[in-house]
């Protein structure tokens, strides 16, 4: 490479039947270069017929992948119009460069989407909602198998794995569960305080923070909080296990996923759900308390004297069981998700997501079908 | 050779990983436009060797020197050095949400200033170099290993880097398509005059396109040779487990 510090330039023009290109100056990205088009637009022009295209390098200064590009753009202008294009006095390596550029012929390839008319567009979307039923319920149906084997005992979970999940879906979980549902139980009594006041009934919070809780929103808060804390990590984990394709040599070693990865993880929320729910009743009551007779009259023992009063065990029981199913909904979107993610980086992302909203979704609807059965069979 | 004509110049590196030391007091240099392998058996260190020069780990103690200068990846710097590197991973670690074309143009977007029909245009020769041509509107999930790891290659070269970094180019590929990026190293090379360092122990590759090879022992861990592997061969001061690598021998 020499040191001119010329711009690059390029000086057209024929010499007998022969299309000459004299290259100079620098032909760098940094400056400004004759653009390609020119010779395309000389070649269209021309009256001659061109046999042959040069390149001369004779007075380039420095260059780098530009010229390269320039050089392979004249080469398959050539081999476009069937001509000889040579290189002369060129640095080393340039041509070397340009011919392997063309050792592998371009892929010509089918356009990946076919243009289809719209019956083959509904049929084609048809096709896939059907595929992921199936998908969904092959996943439930193997789900539901091996749930029994592993009742009339013909399977086991690692025990290991198994202590390491309900360490993760439980205690890990406590700070968390513990914060929001003071914070929650505050928030009720405060709301509930104002009110009441009006009325002198300000001692009916008690039922209001005890019932609204237990029955309802501590479980609820429960399979949010978890649904986007441990539901998101299964599908995460489960979708870049698939990724480094971890999910296929379990397969291959005929090992069932669903025993290795999807049963321990909902085990261990069947198991840690109630507790946390439990948890979460007692500690909301706490912080419905702190305010009550903070800002009432109520004394502490009037609460909860009141609390006990209101509270019935049907509530408590209600609302644990109901977090019993939220970690099994919570469980099943993660997995699920998890097991059916894509293959790269963002949709190990997307199944995340759409774990959480799965599970966010699905709790609501089973509350407010819980909430409806109930109120039928008087519980 | 007098010291500028050193591009990189490592003096007493020693790297480890909390207490486990993986190599001691290495001292080499690599010239401009050389081409240098780092070889040894596998868990000898090389990829850590690599990580090191490109400032991904921190070296326990010892320098490493670009063109003369201290490199120290904790330095604010560091990404000014870095721009005059092109890396190929392992795997190819292309950006999964980009397409091939996308992936090749993201570097050159970033830090040029040209113009959407230029970017385009070197995109088409970069891959056309490493034998992917017309393969641009695909996404990495679509492609075999071995094609991402050439499309990461083109990747690497985009900005016609001044130093290069490959991580076992040729592991994973067929041997038509080996030799091919065997020939674009030399290429590269020769055209571009760039400086490339090699992670392998692919012999054939090894014996193509090495100016210069670094054994870097295991057991000692220390590196116990260094020069042309032709030449290893050929001299009585090799080390019999240099030789007996170099040969493919089961060493006794």
């Amino acid at each position: 490479m020499g040191s001119n510090s010329e711009q690059a330039g390029l000086q057209m023009h024929m010499e007998g039947s022969n299309l000459v290109l004299p290259l100079s100056g620098n032909w760098v990205f940094a400056a400004s270069r004759p653009d390609f088009k020119e010779v395309r637009e000389f070649f269209e022009a021309s009256q001659q017929s061109i046999e042959s295209i040069c390149l001369k390098g004779d007075h380039l200064g420095e260059w780098d992948t530009s010229l390269l590009v320039f050089a392979r753009l004249c080469q398959s202008l050539a081999f476009e119009k069937n001509l000889m294009c040579s290189f002369e006095s060129f640095p080393e390596g340039v041509q070397k460069l340009v011919d392997l550029s063309f050792a592998v012929p371009e892929a010509e390839e089918l356009p990946a989407k076919l243009r289809a008319s719209w019956p083959e567009n509904v049929g084609n979307r048809t096709l896939i909602v059907y595929a992921g039923l199936v998908r969904y319920f092959d996943f439930v149906g193997r789900f539901c198998t091996d749930v029994l084997a592993f009742l009339l005992g013909r399977s086991q979970l690692r025990k290991r794995d198994f202590l390491l999940l309900l360490q993760a879906t439980g205690p890990q979980a406590l700070g968390i569960v513990s914060l929001l549902s003071f914070l929650m139980g505050l928030i009720v009594a405060f709301v509930g305080v104002i009110q009441l006041q009006k009325f002198g009934a300000d001692i009916y919070v008690a039922d209001l923070v005890g019932v609204a809780m237990t029955r309802e929103l501590a479980a609820v808060m429960l399979g949010v909080i978890m649904s986007g804390r441990t539901g998101a990590a299964f599908a995460a984990q489960i979708g870049s296990m698939r990724v480094n394709e971890e999910v296929d040599s379990l397969t291959c070693f005929g090992i069932s996923t669903m025993q290795f990865l999807v049963l321990p993880r909902i085990f261990a929320l069947i198991l840690m759900m109630p507790l946390l729910c439990v948890c979460a009743d007692l500690i909301s009551i706490i912080g419905g308390m702190v305010v009550t007779i903070g800002i009432s009259d109520v004394t502490m023992l009037q609460y909860i004297n009141q609390i006990s009063e209101a509270v019935t065990l049907n509530d408590l029981l209600s609302g644990i069981f109901k977090s019993i199913v939220f970690g099994v909904i919570v469980g099943v979107a993660g997995c699920y998700r998890g097991l059916n993610s894509g293959k790269d980086a963002s949709a190990v992302g997307f199944a995340a997501t759409s774990a959480v909203v799965t599970a966010i979704t699905w709790i609501v609807i089973t509350d407010a079908i819980f909430a409806v059965s109930f109120q039928i069979l008087g519980i | 050779m007098k010291s500028t004509q050193n591009k990189i110049s490592v003096r007493g590196l020693t790297m480890a990983y909390g207490d486990y030391v993986v190599m001691n007091d290495l001292n080499f240099n690599v010239h401009s436009g050389e081409i240098k392998i780092l070889m040894g058996a596998s868990g000898c260190g090389k990829s850590t060797l690599l990580k090191h020069l490109i400032g991904l780990e921190i070296a326990r103690e010892g320098e490493i020197y670009y063109d003369d200068e201290r490199f120290d990846p904790l330095s604010g710097s560091i990404d000014q050095v870095r721009r005059r590197f092109g890396v190929l991973f392992q795997s190819g670690a292309l950006w999964s949400s980009l397409n091939l074309a996308q992936n090749v143009a993201l570097p050159l977007e970033e830090y040029t200033n040209l113009k959407k029909a230029e970017i385009r245009e070197i995109v088409e020769f970069k891959l056309s170099l490493v034998g992917l041509s017309g393969l641009g509107h695909r996404y990495p999930a679509e492609l075999s290993g071995g094609m991402q790891k050439r499309a990461g290659l083109a990747r690497a070269i985009a900005l016609d880097p001044e130093i290069l970094f490959f991580d076992e180019p040729s592991a994973g590929l067929d041997p038509l398509s080996s030799r091919r990026l065997d020939e674009l190293i030399l290429q590269l090379r020769d055209a571009l005059g760039a400086t490339i360092i090699v992670v392998t122990h692919e012999l054939a590759s090894i014996f193509t396109i090495a100016d210069s090879a670094l054994f870097l022992d295991v057991k000692t861990k220390r590196a116990i040779s260094e020069g042309n592997p032709k030449d290893l061969i050929d001299s009585d001061q090799t080390p019999a487990i240099v030789r007996d690598f170099l040969l493919r021998k089961p060493s006794a």
